[in-house]
C-alpha cells in the first residue's frame, strides 16, 4: 500500500505526513513534487498541512493550479484515497474537490491547540476502524479553518452523510462553546459524494503517538490501510 | 488598457475581520458606521483589450465562487 506526500512549495507538514506512514504505520511512502504530472502507483495520496504558494491571493488558492493537482483529481475520480489535513484541506476546497471553503476563524486568531472531534460516519474509507461517535484527541492549528457552505450546500452535506468529524467537548457534545472557529454546524472535516476524498482541519499527523499527547490520529491512518487491504 | 477587479465576499458570508474593524470603531469615535465588509482590489494592464482574459482571470483565479463575487471597472 503505497502512500504519497504531495510537496507544494510553502507545505511544511509533509515529514509529519511521511514519518506517520513510515514509522507508525509501516506502510511505503514516497513524496510527489507539485510539478509532477502523475501519482501512478500510489494507493493513496496526502496533501499536508502548510501554507502552499505562501497561502497568496486565498490560502489553497493558487495550489491547484499546480500539475500535481490535475493527476490527484483524476486519481481522485477513478476512486484512489485522497486525504487533505489542514492547508491540504483548503486546496480541495479551492480545487472543486470538496464542497465549501474555509474562511478566516472568528475571533481571527490562529488557533494552535488540542481539540475533541466527534466521529459522525463510520462508512468511510478514513473512519472504518472505528465506531460512530468515537471522540478523538487531535490538534488544530489554523487561520483559516471556519467552514462554510451555502444552506442548500450545506444541507447536502448533511443529508448525505459528508460530515466525517465535528468539533465537540470531552463529553461529545457538539456546542457552539466546543466551535473554536465559527465552522458551520461545527464541521472538522468532511468527505466528498464519492467518500473517497477526505478534507480535514485538524492534524491526525500531529497525534500519532502518545507522546506527542495522543495517537487517535492513527484511527484516520490505520483505516485508510485497511481500506486499501480489504477493497 | 486598464481594468480594476474588486472582489467581496458575498452578502450572506459572514466576514469575521470586517467585523472586527467595524467593532474597533467606537474607540475613535465613528459611531454612525454600522458595518465593514473587507475584499480586495486587483489592478491589471493588459493589451489588444482582451476583456475576456481579465474576465476569466477574475472569475478562475481571483475569486472562489462559493464564497466570492467580483466587479470588473475597465479605464
Amino acid at each position: 500500500m503505497k502512500f504519497g506526500v504531495v510537496i507544494f512549495p510553502g507545505s511544511n507538514c509533509e515529514q509529519d505526513c511521511y514519518y506517520t506512514i513510515q514509522s507508525v504505520l509501516q506502510q511505503p511512502v514516497e513524496y510527489i513534487w507539485h510539478q509532477d504530472t502523475t501519482v501512478k502507483g500510489f494507493d493513496a495520496v496526502v496533501l499536508p498541512g502548510g501554507f502552499a504558494y505562501g497561502d497568496y491571493l486565498r490560502t489553497g488558492a493558487l495550489a491547484k493550479f499546480s500539475p500535481v493537482m490535475r493527476a490527484v483529481a483524476d486519481f481522485a475520480k477513478k476512486g484512489g484515497l485522497v486525504i487533505g489535513i489542514c492547508n491540504g484541506f483548503q486546496i480541495l476546497t479551492e480545487a472543486g474537490m470538496l464542497p465549501g471553503a474555509l474562511l478566516r476563524n472568528v475571533g481571527l486568531k490562529y488557533l494552535c491547540k488540542f481539540e475533541y472531534l466527534r466521529t459522525e460516519t463510520v462508512d468511510t474509507p478514513f473512519t472504518n476502524l472505528m465506531t460512530k461517535g468515537q471522540l478523538l484527541h487531535i490538534p488544530i492549528g489554523h487561520g483559516e479553518g471556519n467552514f462554510f457552505a451555502d444552506s442548500e450546500t450545506l444541507k447536502r452535506i448533511e443529508d448525505q452523510d459528508q460530515v466525517v468529524f465535528r468539533y465537540a467537548d470531552a463529553h461529545g457534545r457538539v456546542t457552539p462553546e466546543a466551535n473554536p472557529n465559527g465552522s458551520l454546524n461545527n464541521i472538522a472535516g468532511i468527505v466528498n459524494d464519492q467518500r473517497n476524498v477526505l478534507g480535514m482541519m485538524p492534524h491526525p499527523d500531529r497525534a500519532y503517538e502518545s507522546i506527542l499527547g495522543s495517537a487517535d490520529g492513527k484511527w484516520i491512518f490505520e483505516s485508510m490501510v485497511h481500506a486499501l487491504v480489504t477493497r | 488598457m486598464k481594468a480594476t477587479v474588486i472582489v467581496t465576499l458575498k452578502p450572506t458570508v459572514l466576514d469575521p475581520q470586517g467585523m472586527t474593524i467595524q467593532r474597533s470603531l467606537g474607540s475613535l469615535g465613528l459611531t454612525d458606521i454600522t458595518d465593514v465588509r473587507q475584499g480586495k482590489i486587483f489592478e491589471v494592464r493588459l493589451k489588444n483589450g482582451s476583456r475576456e482574459q481579465v474576465e476569466r482571470l477574475a472569475k478562475e483565479v481571483l475569486t472562489n465562487p462559493v464564497i466570492e463575487e467580483y466587479r470588473v471597472i475597465w479605464e
